[in-house]
């Protein structure tokens, strides 16, 4: 009995020898999980093709923002990374050796390091080093020095740099988005990094805004307010929060929309009667110029990236469909054919893509067309979708939508493969619209 | 330029009227502004003397005591589903509505159109136009001046009734007459 029971007891102490360094890290693991599921980004669907990265922990990095989890989330959002395992027995900085064996054993073919030092003047330098883990070569060093409130800025800008250098196109992941909410009565105009986070109010007003359209410089908005019991147009500067009416003509005046140059605005005016598309001048307001005559409604004008085009909807074949008008002259051609109610357009920077919503079957639903053959293929699986907006490289579409009877902002791949929910204000969730780069 | 001239020539019979004021640039403005600001006190409301400066005070406050439009009738004409025409049961509203702006000349009115709440809300906007278009053809048709009327849409942002359901549907499909 005494030698069962001493056995037993080696075997438990030979056990607990075995397990205890795992043990604490499991501890220590778990310890740190709701920091880091704050930053867990709600990312559903798999890609086809997904480039496998290891993003590991930077050194000195914040435990509760942390720069490498902010980097991870931005490429996974993207929907053409894939995070691998990036857990390492020590903590790897830029200067560390790439033990390439290691990540190709888990099938990255990227590995990322860095950290994240705070200076003696309380800003922070942080670095990292991109290397490609089959052959060993660095493909990017940056540092970079900032003060506190920009660690995040500068983690979306590490991302930006990685995707870039990886799949060739410029990276969104430092630009923002507008967004509507309504609580409590109230009604906010937010502005946004293009995860959701960091929200600022540009506007709070007891009335409805609707609308907002971003400047192509990216530093104005132009959205529809009510605070005056009727609708109007402004144009906000949201560096500044100086707007100026740019609309308030006889009847109802709504959905703006910039054209490339940034010089003119293209809305909805009903002062001649009836809802028809005019331009003004973006600066100095104005009087308004008719742009097309039709019978029925004209509205939710939005210009193609080159000028070449404005695509608007109209009811004028008796159902509202999305048509477009050449700009040097011409008959607008319809676009929309297979459902009887297609808004809410919004074209690719590069021409070839439109997003817009259409009902089927009584429920509201995001369509993504190939404009190069009209074939169009809805791209969600949610009933409640509103006003899609593509971002500045043409890879992601923002949207509003409902999920099990919440409101959400979600960012979607245009084969709606890879979806994202972005964390936002809560309240009603309205009418998102992706700011353009910004220019300097 | 001729308003100018008659300002200054009435700021020069002001100024003849008071005591000791020298008629030169700067006090004509002055006089100007205290003109104005005495105005603005009696808008407010404090007991002035406007005699002195033979200013003839106006009172907004009247203006805001009747903004309900006709007693005892209806403010809300409601729309079936995708109909945008006035259905033959608001005809005496419409009527009554018209009797008033007709006997009212100096009074304005908004037709704020609504849709339900379903749909783009660019496209609702456009549609509660539709509906405020109707009820102002309409007061139009039955002699009431354009100018008293304006007609604008609020689509789907202001709901009466929050349900989704086909009742609460048919009450926010409507134009409110809102008098100014």
């Amino acid at each position: 009995m005494d030698r069962v029971l001493l056995r037993a007891s080696q075997g438990v102490s030979q056990w607990v020898s075995q397990w205890s360094k795992p043990l604490w890290l499991a501890v220590f693991w778990l310890m740190a999980l709701p920091a880091w599921a704050q930053f867990r980004v709600e990312v559903t669907g798999v890609g086809l093709t997904q480039i496998p990265i290891a993003l590991t922990a930077f050194k000195g990095e914040d435990p509760t923002q942390r720069v490498s989890q902010i980097v991870q989330a931005d490429l996974e959002r993207s929907g053409q990374f894939k995070s691998v395992d990036a857990s390492t027995p020590g903590v790897l900085d830029e200067t560390s050796r790439i033990d390439t064996a290691l990540w190709r054993s888990r099938s990255a073919d990227d590995v990322v390091v860095g950290s994240v030092t705070k200076l003696a003047d309380g800003r922070f330098d942080v670095r990292y080093r991109l290397v490609d883990s089959v052959r060993g070569d660095e493909l990017l060093a940056q540092s970079f020095v900032v003060p506190a409130p920009d660690l995040r800025l500068v983690s979306h800008k590490i991302a930006d740099a990685i995707y870039e250098k990886l799949t060739g196109v410029r990276g969104v992941f430092s630009t923002r988005i507008a967004y509507v909410t309504k609580q409590a009565g109230k009604f906010n105009l937010w502005v946004a990094d293009a995860d959701g986070q960091n929200a600022q109010s540009a506007l709070t007003s007891p009335e409805p805004i609707i609308s907002p359209a971003w400047s192509p410089n990216g530093r104005q908005l132009a959205y529809v307010s009510f605070e005056s019991r009727k609708p109007v147009v402004y144009v906000h500067d949201v560096a500044t929060g100086k707007r100026r009416l740019v609309a308030n003509f006889k009847g109802s005046n709504s959905a703006p929309a910039w054209s490339p140059d940034g010089k003119q605005i293209a809305l909805t005016l009903t002062r001649d009667g009836g809802s028809q598309l005019f331009l003004i001048d973006a600066q100095n307001g104005g009087d308004a110029k008719r742009l097309i005559q039709s019978n029925g409604i004209d509205t939710e004008p939005t210009f193609s990236a080159d000028g070449q085009f404005l695509y608007f909807v109209s009811d004028r074949g008796g159902s509202p469909q999305i048509y477009r008008l050449p700009l040097a002259g011409g008959a607008p051609e319809r676009v929309t054919f297979s459902s009887s109610y297609s808004i809410s357009p919004s074209v690719s920077p590069d021409g070839r893509w439109l997003a817009y919503i259409a009902r089927v079957n009584g429920n509201f639903k995001l369509y993504v067309m190939d404009l190069a053959n009209n074939v169009a293929n809805a791209v969600t699986d949610t009933s409640a979708d509103e006003r899609p907006s593509f971002a500045p490289n043409g890879r992601l579409i923002v949207y509003a939508t409902q999920i099990q009877g919440r409101e959400a902002l979600m960012t979607t791949t245009l084969d709606g493969k890879i979806k994202a929910r972005l964390s936002g204000q809560s309240g009603d969730i309205h009418e998102p619209h992706w700011a353009p780069f910004k220019t300097p | 330029m001729k308003r100018f001239a008659l300002v200054c020539f009435l700021t020069a019979l002001l100024a003849a009227c008071s005591s000791g004021v020298k008629l030169d640039p700067a006090s004509v403005e002055d006089r100007n502004t205290s003109a104005l600001s005495t105005n603005a006190d009696a808008n407010g409301g404090t007991a002035n003397a406007t005699s002195e400066t033979n200013i003839r005070s106006v009172d907004l406050s009247a203006s805001n005591k009747d903004t309900a439009g006709p007693a005892g009738v209806e403010r809300i004409v409601f729309f079936d589903y995708d109909s945008y025409s006035i259905k033959p049961e608001y005809q005496a509203v419409i009527e009554a509505h018209a009797r008033f702006l007709k006997a009212n000349a100096n009074r304005k009115v908004n037709l704020e159109g609504n849709t339900d709440t379903r749909g783009g809300r660019e496209y609702n906007l456009a549609l509660g136009q539709k509906r405020a278009e109707a009820v102002r053809r309409a007061l139009v048709l039955l002699g009431v001046s354009d100018n008293q009327l304006e007609a604008i849409s609020f689509g789907m942002e202001k709901p009466l009734a929050m349900g989704n359901d086909e009742a609460s549907f048919a009450k926010n499909r409507r134009t409110e007459f809102s008098y100014r």
